[in-house]
């Protein structure tokens, strides 16, 4: 959360207020208590209502295995990559980091570049999936009304591998 | 009827005599069928078996196996091993896109009479000496496939070869999901396999009293709907008795499996 200030500030200072929008998105990750804990795989996607994919914003996975040996279980993310991932070549600058440590970790994107750049007015549905080697798997759906009129939370929150997720959308 | 009824039974015998295949169930077991990264491997399970997907019997033999890779060249088969019970090999994507591994045959086999001894024989030439009656002769074309894809699907190596009985997905056989409908087309010899009934097993019997099995027939053109029920590896079966054969007088019997992988969405 602290970590992600700095960037929520950067978001804000470069919107230009008559296009630009900023979706800003908290992914709680859950501590577990199991034997053998591995950090999930997530991606963060949007789609439009028949499920098609916008674009993908983050994909966090094992970086900086040797010989890219991560980028093989980047299928387990599996609606993802059945959505979007397949078509991609990785690591995607801006958009695949490492796997992310348990609590909340927000990252922001905005209307300058990425998927929300020319992005057509309408519904959306903003996706998280998780995918833990030798743990489970979980898929979280949030709305989000792109471009936002005024500033707006909403939120979801996960059972198993993911906890809350927050996206706040800021004209 | 009698006459018909004996024809029938002779040619069950005749085409079960030389492979296993049609009296229990052929297959081929694919590691994964959707993969990621650059350098994945596959690894097969090939056999004959009754229960889905156990090999409990036979294993299957791996000669004329072959892997056709993305761009329709073909893929090295490495690591060939043929148990007691199974075969496995290994086939290295090293190429993105849809794999097809295929194990294909066309043999031919049939009985004559000379004098009043009754022989039998079987190759892919006949081999009948000029005074024999009694003439019988199959022609049995089998073909097995299974997809696999690293990366976006892609569909060179779905292209029919125009022999025998096959299989044209219409969906791509490496995006299935349960709770969603696929369509697929049945081809014999090029032409729509119209009224051909297909039966599809999930794997997993050992486990469960009824087979579960999924029975469509298809339409004039070849075509028929699969909604699969749940996630899971199905087997899919097809197989047409007579029409056209390119050996003169044989009576011909083609047969169609595919093992597809059904994802959870």
């Amino acid at each position: 959360m602290r970590k992600a200030l700095p960037a929520l500030a950067l978001g804000s200072l470069a919107a230009s207020p008559a296009v630009a929008a900023d979706l800003n998105v908290t992914v709680e990750i859950p501590r577990l208590t199991v034997a053998e804990y591995h950090r999930p795989y997530t991606a963060i996607w949007l789609e439009r209502p028949d499920q098609t994919a916008v674009g993908t914003f983050a994909v966090w996975y094992d970086v900086k295995l040797k010989n890219s040996e991560g980028e093989k279980w980047l299928k387990d993310i599996r609606q993802w990559w059945r959505r979007a991932g397949r078509e991609m070549s990785f690591p995607v600058d801006g958009v695949t980091s490492p796997t992310r440590a348990p609590g909340r970790h927000t990252v922001s994107f905005n209307s300058a570049k990425g998927p929300l750049k020319g992005l057509p007015a309408g519904e959306y549905t903003l996706v998280v999936e998780a995918a833990r080697e030798v743990g489970g798997r979980e898929l979280i759906k949030v709305p989000v009304q792109w471009p936002p009129k005024a500033a707006k939370t909403t939120s979801a929150k996960g059972a198993t591998e993911l906890g809350a997720v927050t996206v706040v959308a800021k004209p | 009827m009698k006459n018909a009824l004996r024809l029938a039974v002779t040619a069950a015998i005749i085409a079960a005599a030389p492979m296993a295949a049609h009296a229990h169930r052929m297959w081929m077991l694919p590691s994964a069928t959707v993969l990621s990264g650059n350098d994945p491997w596959l690894t097969v399970d090939a056999a004959v078996s009754n229960d889905l997907f156990y090999f409990e019997h036979q294993p299957m033999r791996l000669d004329g196996v072959k892997a056709i890779a993305p761009d329709g060249s073909e893929a090295k088969i490495e690591n060939a091993s043929t148990g007691r019970y199974r075969s496995t090999f290994d086939v290295h994507l090293t190429q993105s896109g849809t794999y097809k591994v295929v194990s294909a045959g066309d043999m031919l086999s049939g009985s004559y009479k000379v004098g009043t001894e009754t022989k039998r024989w079987r190759g892919v030439q006949p081999e009948i000496p000029a005074d024999a009656t009694e003439v019988r002769v199959s022609q049995n074309q089998r073909r097995l496939e299974i997809f696999v894809t690293k990366g976006a699907p892609t569909t060179t190596v779905l292209a029919p070869t125009g022999k025998g009985l096959e299989l044209l997905p219409v969906t791509h056989p490496n995006d299935l999901f349960a709770g969603e409908e696929a369509s697929f087309k049945l081809q014999l010899d090029g032409k729509p396999a119209g009224d051909v009934e297909v039966e599809i097993v999930p794997g997993g019997i050992r486990y469960r009293d009824n087979l579960n099995e999924i029975k469509v027939k298809t339409a004039a053109d070849g075509s028929f709907k699969v909604k699969w029920p749940e996630p899971g590896m199905y087997w899919i079966e097809a197989g047409v008795r007579g029409g056209p054969s390119s050996i003169p007088n044989a009576q011909r019997s083609a047969s169609y499996i595919t093992v597809l992988e059904v994802l959870k969405p």
